[in-house]
């Protein structure tokens, strides 16, 4: 047995040990009142550029979602690209694709809670402002895509003398029932997180700031007991909030497996928009703390090079899930051989619009599969945002496939559409979805700015609690980083 | 006390979906004897005229979105000349006895009425999902896309005993509801049941070959349950258990007659 031993050079390891503090911002504490200046800083200084942008999407959101729709309710659905027999269209696409972003916020931010997973704590808040902001772009579509949006309170149960009631029975009720719960119960698992930061904020600034904070942060002191109770809230809320979150898009999953339609009527469909809704989630996520490092003014210290490696492993694993469940949901409906069914996969793929098909294939698992094996290109932030873009654009697709594609084909020949075609054929001239999803993105883009100027992107509390129980110990001479438990 | 079950209060709500059982019959029925229609369109005409179907327009039309609740449909297969047609099939609203729309309307505004044994559309309650229309498989629902201008000669024949639909809600075929209550009004103020034949659609009114035949399926006396029970008598997607309430017959002499 030969026995090896290489002599390390001092020098060597000194440079391990900053190499280490340099890479984990855990291993990088900084003291709590300059950390706090470096948040409060970043909220409420900001150039005219950010300003120039913010206004830039206020008026796209004003005039392409706000406009646009506007138009639409007062002349009725022509505007739109929905037609026989596709009743279903770019609105319900766009709804599906918000709904699975939304879904990823709360997934990095509860999950890896839960699993005490440590790269999360700098940007678990931006990614629950994504879920909560989402939301609200989703339900927009979905009021959008409404025949009569202004009875949309007859989605409600509410007790009438008519004893007129909703029916529990349609997957649409639970869809309506799932996201409701879903954004009280995500913007609460927002706002309980944010309430040291903000009680940190408002000790932090005067004016009309100081009168903001002073009635958000809801009185918090930093008691111990107060610090009890939230670390205990926090818990149940990231246990209780899980189910609800694959809950809800199973229910968005069975608006469409539940129906009597070749091609949505599949078993598998719950899982695979689970996965699909994370794919395009996590995506979303990577996308928006690069640009939240990148956009926003000190953030360069707390989001690092070992985030954008984290997020970009956690794209690969998905990418893979979602191959996997595509292929199942696939192989199931093909070996079904229905003929109807046969006839709708054939025309997914050899269709008029079968380049979305391959499109979408291409996005969602040969780009991420080649590039994101690689450590040094997941750590490029270019590279990182742009194959999360184009994981976007690649479920964009795989939900135009599931709605508007797959309404072509059903069960009277006679009424078939005639693919992608027919779509920008059923009307002359721009169809409204356009704009509004133009302008619902300006939304999106709009909220998150307004956002990161009036609440600490950052959560800095967790970020503190973190450094201090992350220590670098020696053992000989090697670094080893140790983490303890707080209780 | 409203807002309570009804199991509190005593009162029985209302039932909003009719009991339907397995096999069971419709009340009134529709057979069409495919090998009789010419594929004339005067149904289509006729039901326009009679439900007050918005008139979309050429050029609306020409991008598919024409509002008829019963479309005449044939099939080719192969090239021309050497063409196999399907017969002529008119297609409407199948009422069925379990109908895939109405469970996934989440406003019931698409509901099974108790008395008629038929497929009901509220109009009022619609708020304008669509979800009804994509899980219909025989893609019977037409949905108001916007309101449609009548020109000139048009509003002046409006059918009163129809209500004029606005724009943002969903529609399809009644068989005629109205006239089926003006029939049986007539009989009830004359004593005595709705005889066969006398209350008929528009399209079996129109049809110049009597291939549509309507009448009561539960009266087995009745020209339409005699034809719905004919060795010709076939179901459009039977095996989806909708069980709907038009028979096609087809086979007497192949369709391949025009």
């Amino acid at each position: 047995m030969a026995i090896s031993a290489s002599a390390l050079s001092h020098a060597h390891e000194h440079d391990h040990e900053a190499e280490l503090r340099k890479e984990h911002l855990m291993l990088d504490p900084k003291p709590r009142g300059e950390m706090n200046a470096l948040v409060m800083d970043s909220m409420i200084s900001s150039s005219w550029k950010f300003w120039a942008l913010a206004g830039l999407m206020a008026i796209i959101t004003a005039v392409g979602l706000f406009g646009a729709w506007g138009y639409s309710i007062a002349e009725g659905l022509y505007t739109a690209s929905v037609n026989r027999p596709m009743y279903w269209s770019y609105f319900l696409v766009h709804t599906v694709f918000w709904i699975g972003i939304s879904h990823a916020g709360t997934f990095v931010s509860a999950l890896l809670r839960v699993f005490k997973v440590e790269f999360r704590r700098p940007f678990t808040r931006a990614a629950e402002l994504m879920t909560t902001f989402a939301l609200a772009q989703a339900g927009i579509h979905i009021f959008a895509h409404m025949g009569r949006v202004w009875l949309a309170y007859w989605m409600f149960p509410i007790p009438n003398q008519r004893q007129l009631w909703v029916n529990f029975q349609s997957p649409l009720m639970w869809d309506f029932l799932a996201i409701n719960t879903y954004l009280l119960s995500s913007t609460m698992y927002l706002f309980l997180p944010l309430i040291p930061d903000l009680a940190m904020a408002r000790d932090r600034s005067t004016g009309w700031r100081k009168n903001l904070y002073r009635i958000l942060a809801l009185g918090f002191r930093g008691t111990e007991a107060e610090w009890t109770h939230l670390r205990i809230a926090l818990n149940i809320f990231a246990f209780a909030i899980l189910p609800v979150m694959f809950s809800v898009h199973t229910i968005v999953s069975w608006d469409f497996a539940v129906a009597m339609r070749p091609g949505w009527s599949s078993t598998i469909f719950g899982p695979y928009f689970v996965v699909g809704a994370l794919q395009s989630g996590v995506a979303a996520v990577g996308m928006v703390v690069i640009a939240v490092r990148y956009g926003l003014k000190n953030m360069d210290y707390f989001i690092r090079k070992e985030h954008f490696d984290s997020i970009g492993k956690l794209m690969l694993v998905i990418s893979m899930a979602w191959a996997y469940f595509f292929f199942n949901d696939y192989m199931i409906q093909w070996y079904g051989g229905d003929k109807f069914t046969d006839a709708l996969l054939h025309f997914h793929e050899a269709g008029p619009g079968g380049w979305i098909w391959f499109l979408m294939l291409i996005t969602n698992i040969a780009i991420p599969w080649l590039v994101l094996w690689n450590k040094n290109w997941r750590r490029n932030p270019w590279i990182l945002f742009s194959v999360g873009l184009l994981i976007n654009v690649g479920m964009w697709a795989e939900r135009f496939i599931i709605v508007p594609i797959s309404l072509q084909i059903n069960r009277m020949p006679f009424m078939w559409g005639h693919g992608i075609k027919n779509l920008h054929d059923t009307f002359p001239y721009v169809s409204v979805e356009i704009p509004i999803f133009i302008g619902s993105i300006a939304f999106f883009i709009l909220l998150y700015m307004l956002a990161s100027k009036l609440i600490p992107l950052v959560p800095v509390w967790e970020v503190q609690e973190g450094q201090m129980a992350h220590s670098i110990r020696k053992y000989g001479k090697e670094p080893v980083v140790s983490v303890a438990e707080l209780e | 006390m409203a807002i309570l079950p009804n199991t509190l209060t005593g009162t029985k709500i209302p039932e909003y979906k009719a009991e339907w059982k397995e096999g069971e019959e419709g009340r009134w029925g529709v057979a069409i004897d495919m090998d009789l229609c010419t594929g004339c369109q005067a149904c289509v005409a006729a039901c326009s005229m009679e439900n007050n179907i918005p008139f979309v327009g050429e050029e609306a039309a020409g991008y598919g979105r024409q509002m008829s609740w019963i479309r005449v449909e044939r099939l080719w297969e192969g090239e021309y000349p050497e063409v196999k047609a399907t017969p002529f099939q008119p297609v409407m609203c199948q009422q069925c006895g379990s109908a895939p729309c109405e469970s996934v309307c989440p406003v019931f505004a698409t509901v099974h009425s108790e008395a008629e044994k038929l497929n009901l559309q509220v109009y009022n309650r619609c708020v304008g999902t669509r979800y009804c229309a994509n899980n219909c498989p025989y893609v019977a629902r037409v949905f108001n896309w916007a309101d449609f201008e009548r020109p000139e000669p048009l509003p002046n024949q409006f059918n009163p005993d129809v209500t004029v639909r606005r724009r943002g809600i969903m529609e399809k075929c009644t068989f005629c509801i109205q006239r089926i209550h003006k029939g049986q009004d007539q009989a009830k103020s004359e004593g005595r049941d709705v005889r066969d034949g006398e209350v008929m659609p528009a399209c079996a009114q129109a049809c110049p070959a009597d291939a549509i035949v309507f009448g009561r399926l539960d009266d087995p006396e009745s020209k339409v349950s005699k034809m719905s029970k004919d060795k010709r008598a076939t179901h459009l997607l039977e095996d989806l258990g909708t069980q709907p309430r038009v028979s096609y017959l087809k086979g007497g002499f192949n369709g391949n007659l025009g």
